[in-house]
C-alpha cells in the first residue's frame, strides 16, 4: 500500500514537472496559429494597399491650359468652311504656336521639341474636335484645357523622381522648369481622367482606358452566362432529379468533378483547337472567348446548382406528385422556383471567376493590341484581366499606374458580383 | 435574307405554331369547356407544334453556319481558272485568304488582282443564292414540320408524355456536355501532341535537357535533338510548385487549426471570409504583385545581403503562388477538422490531455486523409496556375534548384508558344499541345487521388 502510494506520488511529480514544458509547447503552438492567421491576413492588407496606394492616381489626369488662336489661315487655306476641309486642318500647327506662347523665349530647335512634348500628341484631335462641333470658334481664341503628355503627368504626381538623372527619367530640367513655371500659373491641374473611362487602349499612356476592355468583358461574359447558366442548370436538373443510377452517370459525375480542377489554360488549348483550328471561328472575339469560359465555368455552375437542388425537401416534390403533377411537372413548377435564388448565386459566382481569368483567353488571341471599343460579339477585342497583363508588361513607366488603375476597375466589379450574390443569398435563401 | 432576319421569321413561325396547336386542341374537344377531354392540357400541344415547327429548322440553319464557308469556297475555287485547284494547299490558302480579305472589304477591290476580283463575285453571288436557298428551305421545314404535328393533334395524342420525353433528352444532352468537354481536351490536346511526337521523339522531349523551340524554327533544325527537352520546364515547375507549398501549407493549416479550434466566434466570422478574398481575386493581380512589388523587394534584399537574386526569381513567383494557394488549403483543412466528430476531443480532454496535444494526437491524425487531399489539389492548382508564373517567373529554360534565379515552367511555355500568330504545322506550336498534355495528365492524376481521398474521409465520419 505504502509502495503503490509513493509510486503515485513519483507520478505526480512527474506529471508536475511536465506540465510546464507542456504548457509551454500549447502556448507555442496557439501562437503559430495566430501567427499563420495574421500573417494571411497580411497578405490581403499588403496585396490591396500596394494595389490601391498605386492605382488611384490613374484616376486623375494631368491637363494643360493652352490659349489657342484658331487661326483660319491655319485650318483651313483654302477659305471653303467645309466640314471635311476643316478636319484636314493643320491643329498640330496650332498646339505648337499655343505651347510657344507659354514660353516666349525658347528658339532653339532642339528646345522646342522639348517643349511641344508637354502636351499629348492627342491634343490636336482634341481641338478638331471642338471646331467639329461648334465650326464658329474659327478665327477666334480661347482657353482650352488639353491632356499633357504622360512624363509631365508622372512628374507632376511625384512617381518620376526629380533628383534622377536626366536620362532614366525621360524628363529633361528645361522641361522641369516649364511644368513648374506652367503650375504656378495655373495652367497645369490634375484632372478627373474621363479618358481612362472612356477611351480604348493606346500606346501612350495618358490616352489609354479601359472602356475597350470592359466591354469586351461585357460581351464575353453575355456569351458566357447564356450558355453556361441554362446548360449549367439542365444538367444538375437531370443529375440530381432524374438520373438513374448507372455507368454514364456516374462517368458525367467524375467528368464534372474532374473538369472543376482542370487547369484553365487547358480550357485554352482546347478552344484554340476545336473552336478556332476546327470551327474555323475568327481569333481574338468575345464569342469565341464566352465560349471557352463557357465551357469552363459549367463545371462550377452544375456543382453549386445540384447544392441548390439538394437543399429543397423532398416533401415539395412529394406533395407535388400527390397532387397529380408529373416529374417535369413537379420541378419546373415547385422544385426549381425555390432552388432559384441558390442557383443564381453559383452563377454569379461562375461569372465573377470568368470574369477573373486571363489565362485561356491568351491561347485564344485576346491580347491583340485593340484601340477600337468593340461594338459587336465578333470584333476583336480584350477582356479587362488581359488588359491589365497587356498593361503590366508595357516598359512605360505611366503604365504601372494604369495597371494598378484597371486592377481597382477589376476588383469593383468582382466586389459588386460578389456582393451581390452574398445579398442573393441572404434574401432568398430558405432553411427548411 | 440575312440570318438575322431569317431567325425572327423563324421564331414568328414557332409563335404562330403553338397558337394553333393550342386552339386546335381546344377546338377539337369543342371549346374551353371540353378541355377535361384532352389527354394534356392544351398548352403541352401547342407546345409540341412549336417544337417541331423550330427544330427542324434550325437543325438545318445550325448546319448552315457550320459548313457553308467551306463549300462555297470549294466552289469558288473549282470556278477559277483550272490551274487553281492543282495548286498545293499552302498556296491555295493565300489565294482563298486575298478572296476573303476583297468579300470582307478589308482591302480596297482596286488592289486585288482580276481573278481574285472576280473570284469574290463569284462567291458573293454563291452565297446569296444559297442564302436564298436556305431561307426557303428553313421556312419550309418549318411550316411542314409544324403541319404534321397540327395534323397529329387528337384527343388522345399523348402530348405532354412526348414534351416530357423531348425536355429528358434535352437535358441528358446538356449534362453530357462535361463528358464532351473532356474528350474534346483529350483528343484536341493528344491529337496535336502525337504528331508533335512523330517530329520529336518522345524520348527526347520527356528526357532532353535543352529546351529552346525559337532554335527549332529554321528548317536544317526541326526536330535536331536537344532543341524540344522538357526536362528544364518540368523541374521549373516542380521547383515553384515546392515553394509555392512551403509558405501555403504551414500558413493555411495552422490558420485552419486556430480558427476552427482556438478562435471565438466573432473572429472566425470575420477573419475566414477576409482569408478567402485571396481565393477570389484574378491570378493577373497576383502576377502584377509579384512581378511589380515582391520581384524586385527581393532583388534589393538579396543585394543587402550580398546574394545575386535576379529579378524574376522563382522565389518570388512561388512564395506570391503559395499566398494564392493558403485559402484553399485552410478552408479544406478547416472543413475537415471541424469534422472530426467532438467525442474524440473530448475523450482526449478528459484523459488529461491539453489542447495543443489533442489537436496534434487525436484531431490532426483523423483529419489527415482529408488534408492531404487538399494539399494534393493545392498542389494540382500550383502546377496548372499561369498568370502569376508568366509575369513573374520568366522565360529562360534553366535546369536549376537554385530559387534565387529565373527558371521557366510548362504553362509559361504553352503561353509563349501559343502567343501570336501561330502555324499549326511547325513543331514550335504542337511543342505547346505536348506540354498541355503532360500538364493535363498530371493534373488530372492528381485531382483523382485528391478526390478520391477526400471522398473517402468524408464517408468515414458521416
Amino acid at each position: 500500500m505504502s509502495r503503490s502510494a509513493s509510486a503515485d506520488e513519483q507520478r505526480r511529480a512527474r506529471v508536475a514537472a511536465s506540465l510546464k514544458r507542456r504548457y509551454g509547447a500549447e502556448r507555442r503552438f496557439r501562437l503559430y496559429g495566430q501567427l499563420a492567421v495574421l500573417v494571411g491576413l497580411g497578405f490581403v492588407a499588403l496585396l490591396f494597399v500596394s494595389i490601391f496606394s498605386k492605382g488611384y492616381s490613374a484616376f486623375e489626369q494631368t491637363y494643360v491650359r493652352v490659349d489657342v488662336n484658331y487661326d483660319p489661315e491655319v485650318l483651313d487655306p483654302a477659305g471653303t468652311r467645309k466640314p471635311e476641309d476643316l478636319a484636314d486642318g493643320d491643329y498640330g500647327a496650332i498646339v505648337k504656336a499655343a505651347l510657344r506662347a507659354t514660353a516666349p523665349e525658347v528658339e532653339s530647335r532642339a528646345e522646342l521639341k522639348q517643349l511641344y512634348a508637354l502636351a499629348s500628341n492627342s491634343a490636336p484631335r482634341a481641338l478638331q474636335a471642338r471646331i467639329a462641333a461648334d465650326p464658329t470658334l474659327l478665327g477666334r481664341r480661347e482657353s482650352v484645357w488639353v491632356l499633357a503628355s504622360d512624363h509631365v503627368d508622372q512628374i507632376v504626381k511625384g512617381y518620376i523622381r526629380r533628383d534622377e538623372s536626366e536620362e532614366s527619367r525621360g524628363v529633361t530640367d528645361l522641361q522641369i522648369k516649364w511644368i513648374d513655371a506652367l503650375r504656378a500659373k495655373g495652367a497645369l491641374e490634375r484632372r478627373f481622367n474621363r479618358q481612362f473611362f472612356s477611351g480604348g487602349d493606346s500606346r501612350e499612356p495618358e490616352q489609354a482606358g479601359v472602356a475597350g476592355a470592359v466591354v469586351g468583358s461585357f460581351f464575353t461574359l453575355l456569351v458566357t452566362l447564356l450558355l453556361s447558366f441554362p446548360i449549367g442548370v439542365a444538367a444538375a436538373v437531370y443529375l440530381e432529379e432524374f438520373a438513374p443510377k448507372n455507368r454514364y452517370t456516374d462517368f458525367i459525375e467524375v467528368n464534372i468533378n474532374n473538369l472543376a480542377a482542370v487547369p484553365s489554360i487547358v480550357f485554352g488549348l482546347l478552344g484554340l483547337a476545336v473552336f478556332v483550328q476546327f470551327f474555323g471561328l475568327p481569333r481574338s472575339v468575345p464569342l469565341v472567348g464566352g465560349l471557352v469560359l463557357t465551357l469552363m465555368t459549367l463545371p462550377t455552375i452544375i456543382i453549386a446548382s445540384r447544392a441548390a437542388l439538394k437543399a429543397v425537401p423532398p416533401s415539395i416534390r412529394e406533395a407535388a406528385l400527390g397532387m397529380g403533377a408529373s416529374r417535369v411537372q413537379a420541378i419546373v413548377h415547385h422544385v426549381l422556383p425555390l432552388a432559384m435564388p441558390g442557383m443564381m448565386t453559383g452563377g454569379i459566382l461562375g461569372m465573377a471567376r470568368a470574369l477573373g481569368e486571363s489565362a485561356p483567353l491568351l491561347l485564344i488571341g485576346m491580347v491583340a493590341f485593340i484601340v477600337d471599343v468593340p461594338r459587336r460579339l465578333t470584333d476583336p477585342s480584350t477582356v479587362l484581366p488581359v488588359q491589365v497583363y497587356l498593361w503590366a508588361r508595357s516598359s512605360e513607366r505611366a503604365f504601372v499606374e494604369r495597371t494598378s488603375g484597371a486592377i481597382i476597375v477589376l476588383l469593383v466589379f468582382l466586389l459588386v458580383m460578389n456582393g451581390l450574390a452574398v445579398l442573393l443569398r441572404s434574401r432568398f435563401e430558405r432553411r427548411w | 435574307m440575312q440570318i438575322s432576319s431569317l431567325v425572327l421569321l423563324l421564331a414568328f413561325l414557332t409563335l404562330l405554331a403553338y397558337r394553333f396547336g393550342r386552339g386546335r386542341a381546344v377546338r377539337l374537344v369543342g371549346g374551353p369547356r371540353g378541355v377535361r377531354d384532352l389527354h394534356s392540357l392544351p398548352s403541352y400541344y401547342g407546345a409540341l407544334a412549336a417544337v417541331w415547327c423550330a427544330v427542324p429548322s434550325l437543325v438545318i440553319l445550325l448546319a448552315w453556319q457550320g459548313f457553308s464557308d467551306r463549300v462555297l469556297t470549294h466552289l469558288t475555287v473549282q470556278s477559277m481558272p483550272a490551274s487553281v485547284p492543282a495548286l498545293p494547299a499552302a498556296e491555295l490558302g493565300l489565294i482563298t485568304n486575298d478572296v476573303r480579305n476583297v468579300i470582307r472589304g478589308s482591302v480596297p477591290p482596286a488592289s486585288a488582282s482580276p481573278e481574285i476580283r472576280a473570284a469574290a463575285a463569284t462567291y458573293q453571288s454563291l452565297e446569296s443564292a444559297a442564302r436564298a436557298g436556305l431561307a426557303v428551305l428553313c421556312t419550309l421545314a418549318a411550316v411542314l414540320g409544324g403541319f404534321v404535328l397540327w395534323r397529329r393533334i387528337a384527343p388522345d395524342l399523348r402530348a405532354r408524355n412526348e414534351v416530357e420525353r423531348l425536355v429528358m433528352w434535352l437535358l441528358i444532352g446538356c449534362a453530357s456536355i462535361a463528358i464532351l468537354t473532356t474528350i474534346g481536351i483529350v483528343l484536341s490536346v493528344l491529337y496535336e501532341a502525337l504528331r508533335f511526337f512523330g517530329k520529336v521523339p518522345v524520348t527526347d522531349f520527356l528526357f532532353g535537357t535543352h529546351w529552346s523551340p525559337q532554335m527549332a524554327l529554321s528548317a536544317d533544325q526541326v526536330g535536331s535533338s536537344g532543341a524540344f527537352g522538357a526536362v528544364p520546364l518540368f523541374a521549373g515547375t516542380l521547383l515553384i510548385a515546392i515553394i509555392a507549398m512551403l509558405v501555403a501549407v504551414p500558413i493555411g493549416l495552422f490558420a485552419a487549426i486556430y480558427l476552427a479550434e482556438y478562435a471565438d466566434r466573432r473572429f472566425r466570422a470575420v477573419a475566414k471570409p477576409l482569408l478567402e478574398t485571396l481565393a477570389g481575386i484574378p491570378t493577373v493581380v497576383y502576377g502584377f504583385f509579384a512581378a511589380l512589388t515582391v520581384g524586385p523587394a527581393l532583388r534589393d534584399l538579396g543585394q543587402m545581403l550580398g546574394l545575386a537574386v535576379s529579378t524574376e526569381s522563382a522565389l518570388a513567383a512561388g512564395l506570391v503562388m503559395g499566398i494564392m494557394i493558403i485559402p484553399f488549403i485552410s478552408s479544406l483543412a478547416d472543413d475537415m477538422i471541424t469534422a472530426v466528430p467532438q467525442a474524440m476531443r473530448d475523450g482526449s480532454s478528459a484523459l488529461g490531455a491539453t489542447r495543443s496535444e489533442t489537436i496534434r494526437k487525436v484531431v490532426l491524425p483523423a483529419a489527415l486523409p482529408g488534408i492531404v487531399g487538399g494539399v494534393l489539389l493545392g498542389v494540382s492548382r500550383a502546377i496548372g496556375e499561369t498568370m502569376i508564373v508568366v509575369m513573374a517567373a520568366g522565360l529562360s529554360a534553366n535546369l536549376t534548384a537554385n530559387p534565387l534565379q529565373a527558371v521557366t515552367t510548362v504553362t509559361v511555355q504553352i503561353v509563349t508558344l501559343l502567343v501570336g500568330d501561330q502555324e499549326f504545322d511547325s513543331p514550335k506550336t504542337l511543342a505547346a499541345f505536348a506540354l498541355g498534355l503532360g500538364l493535363f495528365l498530371t493534373t488530372l492524376l492528381l485531382n483523382i487521388i485528391a478526390l478520391k481521398v477526400v471522398r473517402r474521409y468524408r464517408e468515414q465520419y458521416e
